[in-house]
């Protein structure tokens, strides 16, 4: 078929296509967005039920498993006849130097460790509404825990740890994002529809906000925060010291995007039918910039998981028994620690996937967000 | 545009004394006080303090009266005096353990500045005009990557890296033999070997956003007219794309000054943190930590400062370069 063919037919179900099927289309080929969708879906699946893809007890110690290597998961059995997919892995035997009695770990090729598909492993509960069993992979032998991605400290499986501090990270931008979309689309959409001095007295705070320094005021307000609230409230706080410095730039673009509408003709023509303003306002308005509103939430959700767990990292943000990414990378924090377990970075890889993830996405979005300009 | 810029100096007026204001209440924000802390630190090495020394302290620190007369106290002796006040952890003035470390905050983030314009410039031309080829899609996939990094994973990497792989010593800005030694051109150039850690660390995120912006903006004017027929002159490729598109793509590229300064000043902190450099950052977060309020608060209030500096300067920038903008 030739390019011409095509176009026409691209005309004949552009014409007819709701604006969500254009942005979707526009969207589909752009092929980094992809990927950024199906990743950050997938790590947003982990999130909801971090339990089900951990294999052990997060917060579970294991003075046994200091520092415990990685063992490395064989996906393919071929020691019987033939072959046949079952994950296992060679069991660790914990020796110490007889003169430094340093903790050495060694795989004995002799002992297997099997792997079980949707086996039973620790209990957990899935989001609070029930509690269940069932891993995607779980160890045939609860007294030979399976460490994929090694233990750290406290012999904490630093596997597990990732996936449910995925929970509390992944969210932290989103509860962070909402709070700003909020504050950032009343402002923004106040100051952009009435114009004048409202617009004007709130472009200046916006401005004011824009100049601050966002890190040295993070710091001061979770610094602020007493160390002894419990876990659920801290958390809140610093998604709320987050979204305090985030909603400026949403709430711009929402202005602009709301002064480039006013004076559009469909508005008018809106108002002249005796449309209310509440009606001018969701029915017209809002949705011909939600996609870029969609758009620049997605770019902003990286940057607060990125602010959470710097935060996190310098000890100001999330304590301990909570389990973000970026508490897991304290452990990560002095050189001796990084250089007799490297495994300790694992934390950080997830970080960077997400983040790019999700960058992919909004970019995509961004791109895909005006069907009509092209 | 001397008006312009007269009428932004007085805008910062207002702004920097509501800015103090919140800083201050944002460092009295903790719940107790310095003495709380020093308090803690004391029973933490068994030696207990009554009710009477505590209340003693307080009084002469002025910590007992309330915040707004605190307040006056603190902002009057800057603006009058140039008093910082007391920093209650290290028992000096505040301003002899600020001036040195801001300077050095300054020095970095100049020269994270330049490495950043030195490496983003010729790879965002070059992405641009290689469009979709594979030199284009790895400088994409690194500058994404460049940006999804946080810096002080990345700082901890190349600690990692250089002191672990290389042997070489890192975290400062000076080997210990010079760190008291006065300046000499020896001096100078121990720093400048330890400062490009710091620097390709925080260069890395503001590099991969400004490729994205340049290549952006280029790809927009590579088509129009003006390409074309210069083109058919006969002008050379290499001669035709910096005279024209360039130039002109230049321009939102300046705008970024805007949130590129503020975004260094505040980048740093962490990655100093990390690295345990002589700026502003380490010392802002013990003083912080330890409640030490007119230490924090100085830092804060100079650090804003510099950042709202940072926006003057780029719309002056832009002033200059666009005559729409010094029209309105």
């Amino acid at each position: 078929m030739s390019e011409a063919a095509l176009g026409v037919i691209d005309a004949k179900r552009t014409a007819v296509a709701s604006q969500w099927q254009l942005v979707w289309w526009a969207f589909r080929r752009h092929r980094l967005a992809m990927i950024g969708l199906v990743m950050t879906v997938a790590f947003y699946i982990v999130a909801i039920i971090p339990g089900f893809f951990a294999i052990n007890d997060p917060s579970q110690q294991n003075p046994r498993a200091a520092y415990q290597p990685p063992a490395a998961l064989h996906l393919i059995d071929t020691s019987g006849d033939g072959w046949s997919i079952d994950p296992y892995i060679h069991a660790s035997v914990l020796k110490r130097d007889p003169e430094t009695l340093e903790m050495i770990y060694t795989t004995d090729p002799k002992r297997k460790v099997e792997l079980h598909f949707l086996g039973q492993g620790y209990e957990y509960s899935v989001l609070g509404l029930f509690r269940s069993r069932l891993h995607l992979l779980s160890s045939s032998n609860p007294r030979e825990p399976v460490f994929l991605l090694g233990a750290d400290r406290l012999g904490r499986c630093v596997f597990s740890r990732i996936m449910q501090g995925a929970q509390i990270s992944l969210s932290v931008g989103l509860v962070g994002v909402f709070l700003s979309l909020t504050i950032g689309l009343l402002l923004g959409g106040i100051s952009g529809y009435y114009g004048g001095c409202t617009d004007f007295a709130i472009q200046r705070v916006i401005e004011f906000v824009l100049a601050l320094p966002s890190i040295p005021i993070w710091l001061a307000l979770s610094a602020a925060l007493p160390q002894n609230w419990p876990a659920a409230l801290n958390y809140f706080m610093i998604t709320v010291i987050l979204s305090l410095t985030g909603w400026a730039q949403l709430a711009r673009v929402v202005r602009g995007r709301f002064l480039s509408l006013r004076t559009e003709e469909f508005v008018m023509a809106a108002r002249l039918d005796g449309a209310s303003e509440s009606r001018i306002i969701f029915r017209h308005m809002l949705p011909s910039f939600a996609s870029h509103i969609i758009a620049s939430i997605t770019l902003a959700i990286p940057a607060m998981i990125l602010a959470e767990t710097s935060l996190s990292f310098l000890g100001l943000g999330l304590q301990p028994p909570t389990i973000s990414w970026g508490v897991l990378l304290r452990e990560a924090q002095n050189i001796r620690s990084i250089a007799t377990a490297p495994w300790l970075f694992a934390p950080g890889i997830a970080v960077v996937l997400a983040v790019i993830g999700l960058n992919f996405l909004g970019d995509g979005l961004r791109d895909a967000a005006d069907p009509y300009n092209r | 545009m001397l008006k312009f810029i007269a009428k932004r100096l007085l805008w910062m007026i207002p702004a920097l004394l509501v800015l103090s204001f919140l800083t201050f209440v944002l460092i009295q924000l903790p719940p107790g006080d310095y003495v709380t802390t020093y308090i803690a630190t004391l029973s933490a090495s068994n030696e207990v303090i009554d009710q009477n020394t505590a209340a003693d302290l307080r009084a002469r620190f002025g910590l007992d009266q309330p915040m707004i007369v605190q307040y006056w106290k603190w902002i009057s002796g800057i603006l009058l005096h140039g008093d910082f006040g007391l920093s209650f952890e290290w028992q000096q003035p505040v301003s002899g353990l600020i001036w040195e470390r801001m300077a050095f905050t300054l020095l970095l983030t100049f020269a994270t500045l330049l490495a950043t314009w030195g490496i983003a410039l010729p790879i965002g031309i070059f992405s641009a005009v290689k469009k979709y080829t594979v030199g284009d899609y790895i400088v994409t996939l690194f500058s994404f990557i460049g940006l999804a990094v946080p810096s002080f994973l990345l700082a901890l990497v190349l600690m990692y890296v250089a002191a672990v792989k290389l042997g070489q010593e890192v975290g400062g800005l000076f080997s210990d033999a010079f760190v008291t030694a006065p300046w000499s051109f020896a001096k100078l150039w121990d720093l400048m070997q330890h400062l490009w850690i710091p620097v390709v660390i925080l260069a890395v995120s503001g590099t991969a956003s400004l490729v994205r912006v340049m290549r952006a903006n280029l790809l927009d004017e590579l088509h129009k007219p003006y390409v074309t027929t210069a083109r058919a002159k006969g002008l050379s490729e290499f001669h035709l794309l910096m005279k024209y598109p360039v130039r002109l793509a230049m321009n939102p590229f300046i705008s970024t000054i805007a949130w590129l300064l503020p975004n260094l000043v505040s980048g740093s902190i962490i990655v100093a943190i990390v690295l345990n450099l002589p700026t502003a950052g380490p010392m802002l977060l013990q003083s912080l930590m330890t409640q030490d309020m007119y230490l924090a608060g100085a830092f804060l209030l100079l650090i804003c400062m510099l950042t709202m500096l940072g926006s003057l300067i780029s719309d002056i920038l832009l002033a200059l370069v666009d005559p729409r903008i010094r029209l309105e």
